[in-house]
């Protein structure tokens, strides 16, 4: 039917036929002259092989190496491209049964029938060579080459952390990570995984039915490169960490050591520990079943950063510097303490030494009575019954040192410890009925106050520092950059002026020369410290010491913890005494004393 | 006129025939695309391939019960039709699901509606309607003017969904005008337009321009008596280096980064093989590995495995081309040409005006899909995600376009009753 402007369907046709046939030709381009994109005859196919990079190593501060990489081989599979091998020899040659194989080819096939699931893992360097020649025999099987971790010292398990495969949560949750990669699952190797797994190549591989390698498809053009992982520096001693451990040897506690000038931490170590191969290795997970079993040790466990405990007497030295700096305590304040004190119903017991006492002997005789009256001071500044805000003035400084709060630092998993609240004793109390006398034993450290190792640590810092801290922190290099986060380089400074530490320093010292730590004496080294023991509703009460050396130019502040090991100077105090002898001197004199503390052992109920 | 005896006496078997080739050749591609050992059973309605069957199945009961409804139903009701989905458009831009940075989707139960599959039908339908109303003029302004809100009132609102491809189709209403009598320079401006576009994004804008005043000079020197051809040809410069400029402008402060990525990868500029072009040139590969006739049915490796992107919806051709290779995908290429060819046919024959334009509405939509479809996965243009007509997994796209067609179909059958 003729129309007008009918002869315009020649047009469009004309257009719709061109276009069909620009697409044609395109096709025959693309399918037939154009070889790069064909599958040759033998019809092979792709093979994408991730590509892993060296994860980076970690050092000690003085560039002893402390975690390095060892090859090693994974046997994957691919389920689609699995065809009439011998099953038999396979198993005979990896060392499983047929039923074995059949679940383990059934899982692959679970997951994907058609990307690379991981067969048997860590193929010990001796099968490797003779399993690469057999492969042919099997095809969809082949071998891929990943590193694995390796500790040539044997220490600083918990710091150092381990590396696991990657769990559900993170495949769903970062599209990084496929299954069967690794990751960092504690320590540094969490908290610096970013920076050490560097990042992951693709290589994409054309295989030939006989499961030959035919090459790079298309020269590489769609392939990846990948970049290794960054080197990290600890602040780490490995001479130090290591000795710690071997004096921890056991006992339960933890050591931690720290350069107060720059907040490093030079030592960190928690007994009891494991021998951190165990967790990297074929074993891994019946290793870590095994670890993670042993309840009565708990060696998984970070004492250093994971267990709380009341300070004990080192909390002394807070609550003098807190009475100064309120102007309720002088160093030529003297209190009376006829065996303990006694007010009310309240009776806090005291032992026998000189008394009165000034603010310098009451640290070194470590006088209970002294720190109840100091405390009731600081709590009824404001008035007898005006608790609540001379408790929040109190509780703010104490927070200041970093007590009661996380570091948020680079190692995992910290605690808090606990600076009770004022709502808190509102609530067990009654509100504005809680007195001075009722909390009394804050004043000595004990009661609901906790405070981790680590933060124990710290405090001893800012006294060395008389008045400041850097963020402890467990890296002080990336790669080749000593830029580490500017949080670790600011200064924080407490709530006290310096002024007030001259006197608990000054006791701290006679601590060392005449007090209860005069059993850590080292000839040429002047050094303070103090005592605690933390009451313990199970058995002895925990062992518990500070130390700052020297005393006139900190290099390094300790804190040891040993879980029922009775009075401090039994074990805290020679354990930190040697462990500075061994810092500041390389070599350790004493021998008698570092034999008695490495062969010692505590009695655990 | 004679009475109908049944509704398939005088449908054209030709048309239905290529429709349901194209249905069956993409449910086996869509079943072979997400083919795996463990769900191997076509039948499976928990999977895509089980559920297209279902669709398919909707998609011919639809088809049967277009072709009994009355004759003159679809002319009457064209513009209730039209302003009825125009609604569900603006409602789906208050209330719609958000799939994928577009907001075009109502979720009924699991199902997907997607309102602007069947406005392009409604569209189509008002379109055919009005211009076939006795004693328009499409050279007449007003006609124009209104031909252009039927087409861009629902563009505008899917370009509010952010479903910018589906938006593009409303371009090859061009066609249809032309066919209608729309001066032939539009189809000369729209290529020149698109040439114009992309030289300006592959060469400096300043040289295009110089280039440009060459040319005009030149042309100058010819006309210099006629001065009205000068005026004209100095309106032509200035509009052409003015739009060399605003492409310029739009490429690079208007368009997202993502559209900016997809041209920047059809004309060559990005080569990041690993990123942007990743798609397309995943879906070349998977083409390119068919060879001549292909790795067989199920047996592609690189559209099953992660490779493709969108591998049963909009980049279903990929399997095509690895599965059945340039045999196949050429005989598929040749049955779509084959539909429109025959579309503009019937529509030549039909006395109806009404029938004739909206038949060059239905071929004009099938084209354009088809066209910008795979020529986005042979790399031939940028990324556009629309589906391939009949082929591509989805069932509100499958049900528009059998609404689309059929419709055609049924007037095309009863054309003799109508004059
Ligand atoms: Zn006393």
């Amino acid at each position: 039917m003729k129309t007008l402007y009918s002869e315009r369907r020649y047009v469009i046709s004309i257009i719709m036929i061109a276009i069909g046939v620009i697409f044609v030709v395109r096709l025959f381009y693309l399918q037939i002259i154009d070889d790069s994109y064909k599958a040759s005859a033998d019809r092979n196919v792709l093979r994408v092989l991730p590509q892993y990079p060296a994860r980076g190593l970690i050092y000690d501060r003085n560039g002893k190496i402390l975690v390095h990489n060892e090859a090693t081989y994974d046997l994957m599979v691919v389920p689609k491209e699995v065809k009439n091998i011998d099953t038999a020899s396979l198993c005979h040659i990896i060392g499983i049964n047929n039923e074995t194989y059949n679940s383990r080819l059934e899982k692959a096939r679970n997951y994907s029938n058609y990307a690379p699931s991981i067969f048997e893992r860590e193929i010990p360097q001796e099968l490797y060579g003779f399993l690469q020649e057999k492969l042919s025999n099997f095809p969809g099987f082949y071998i891929l080459a990943r590193t694995l971790r390796k500790y040539p010292y044997n220490i600083a398990a918990h710091t150092l952390g381990y590396i696991g495969e990657v769990n559900q949560d993170v495949l769903d949750n970062d599209s990084y990570y496929k299954p069967g990669d690794y990751i960092g699952v504690s320590g540094i190797e969490k908290s610096y995984e970013k920076e050490l797994r560097g990042k992951k190549g693709v290589k994409i591989m054309m295989v030939d039915v006989f499961n030959r390698e035919k090459g790079s498809f298309r020269n590489g053009l769609y392939d990846t490169v990948s970049v290794v992982g960054q080197d990290l520096t600890t602040t780490l001693d490995a001479d130090l960490q290591a000795y710690g451990e071997e004096l921890m040897k056991n006992k339960r506690g933890s050591i931690v050591a720290i350069e107060p000038r720059t907040g490093e931490i030079l030592a960190l170590v928690s007994s009891p520990s494991y021998d951190p191969n165990l967790l990297a290795g074929h074993d891994r997970s019946k290793n870590y079943f095994k670890l993670l079993k042993d309840i009565k040790q708990k060696p998984l466990f970070n004492r250093a950063l994971m267990a709380t405990y009341p300070p004990g007497s080192t909390f002394k030295i807070m609550n003098a510097l807190i009475g100064q700096q309120l102007g309720v305590l002088y160093p030529s304040t003297r209190f009376p303490c006829s065996l303990g004190f006694h007010m009310g119903i309240v009776d806090v017991k005291c032992h026998s030494h000189p008394s009165p006492c000034n603010l310098e002997e009451s640290i070194q005789n470590s006088c209970n009575s002294y720190y109840c009256y100091a405390f009731k001071a600081i709590i009824e500044k404001l008035g007898a019954k005006n608790t609540k805000t001379s408790f929040n003035v109190w509780r703010d400084i104490v927070m200041s040192f970093g007590f009661g709060k996380k570091f948020h630092n680079d190692l995992p998993n910290e605690l808090a410890g606990n600076i009770p609240t004022a709502d808190y004793y509102d609530k067990i109390h009654g509100t504005n009925v809680w007195r001075a006398l009722t909390i009394i034993s804050l004043g000595i450290g004990q009661g609901e106050i906790t405070v981790t190792p680590l933060q124990l640590a710290n405090f001893t810092a800012v006294i060395a520092n008389r008045g400041y801290y850097y963020i402890p922190h467990i890296v002080k290099g990336i790669g080749t950059s000593k830029f580490i986060d500017k949080k670790y380089t600011t200064k924080q400074i407490v709530k006290i002026d310096s002024g007030y530490f001259d006197a608990v320093l000054e006791g701290m010292r006679l601590v060392i020369d005449a007090g209860t730590g005069a059993g850590g004496k080292i000839e040429k080294i002047k050094m303070g410290g103090k005592t605690g023991t933390a009451q313990n509703p199970h058995g002895e009460p925990h062992s518990i010491f500070i130390l700052i050396a020297p005393l006139d130019n900190p290099k390094i502040v300790l804190s040891v913890i040993v879980e029922n090991g009775g009075w401090g100077a039994d074990w805290a105090v020679p354990i930190a005494s040697l462990m500075v002898e061994k810092y500041l001197n390389g070599v350790v004199k004493r021998v008698d004393m570092e034999k008695k503390m490495t062969e010692g052992s505590v009695y655990y109920p | 006129m004679r009475e109908q005896k049944n509704i398939f006496s005088n449908i054209d078997w030709i048309t239905v025939g290529i429709y349901l080739a194209l249905v069956t050749i993409g449910w086996l591609n869509i079943y072979a695309s997400v083919y795996s050992e463990d769900h191997n059973n076509i039948f499976d309605f928990s999977q895509i391939f089980g559920k297209q069957m279902i669709w398919i199945a909707c998609a011919i009961v639809i088809s049967l019960i277009i072709l009994s409804i009355d004759i003159k139903f679809f002319p009457a009701f064209a513009n209730y039709i039209y302003a009825f989905v125009m609604l569900l458009l603006i409602a789906v831009l208050l209330l719609g699901n958000v799939t994928a940075g577009s907001k075009s989707w109502f979720l009924i139960g699991s199902f997907k509606l997607q309102p602007a599959e069947f406005a392009k039908l409604a569209t189509t339908l008002a379109l055919a309607k009005y211009l076939s109303t006795i004693d328009i003029k499409i050279q007449d302004i007003k006609t124009k003017m209104i031909s252009f809100l039927i087409l861009g009132f629902p563009a505008g609102l899917i370009l509010l969904q952010n479903d910018t491809g589906s938006a593009l189709v409303y371009i090859s209403f061009v066609f249809l005008l032309y066919r209608e009598g729309l001066s032939g320079n539009v189809l000369i401006i729209g290529l020149v337009a698109i040439v114009l576009f992309l030289l300006t994004l592959l060469i400096d804008k300043f040289i295009i321009i110089g280039v440009l005043a060459g040319i005009a000079l030149i042309l100058f020197f010819y006309i210099r008596k006629r001065r009205k051809e000068i005026i004209t040809l100095i309106g032509i410069f200035l509009l052409t280096a003015g739009s060399v400029y605003m492409v310029d402008y739009v490429y690079n402060n208007v368009l997202e980064p993502h559209q900016r990525n997809r041209i920047a990868v059809l004309i060559g500029k990005e080569t990041d093989l690993k990123g942007v072009a990743y798609n397309v040139n995943q879906s070349k590969i998977a083409i390119g590995s068919g060879g001549f006739f292909g790795k067989g049915f199920l047996q592609g490796t690189q559209t099953k495995f992660d490779f493709v992107p969108a591998r049963s919806t909009d980049f279903i051709y990929c399997t095509v081309g690895e599965e059945w290779g340039f045999a196949g995908s050429a005989v598929v290429i040749a049955l779509y040409v084959m539909l429109f060819l025959r579309i503009i046919k019937l529509a030549e024959r039909q006395r109806s005006v009404f029938s004739r334009i909206y038949g060059y509405g239905v071929a004009s939509i099938l084209f354009f899909h088809f066209m910008i479809n795979i020529a986005m996965t042979i790399g031939l243009a940028p990324v556009i995600g629309i589906p391939l007509p009949f082929i591509s997994y989805g069932g509100s796209s499958l049900w528009a376009f059998t609404i689309l067609l059929f419709i055609f179909v049924k007037q095309d059958a009863c054309r003799l009753q109508l004059l």
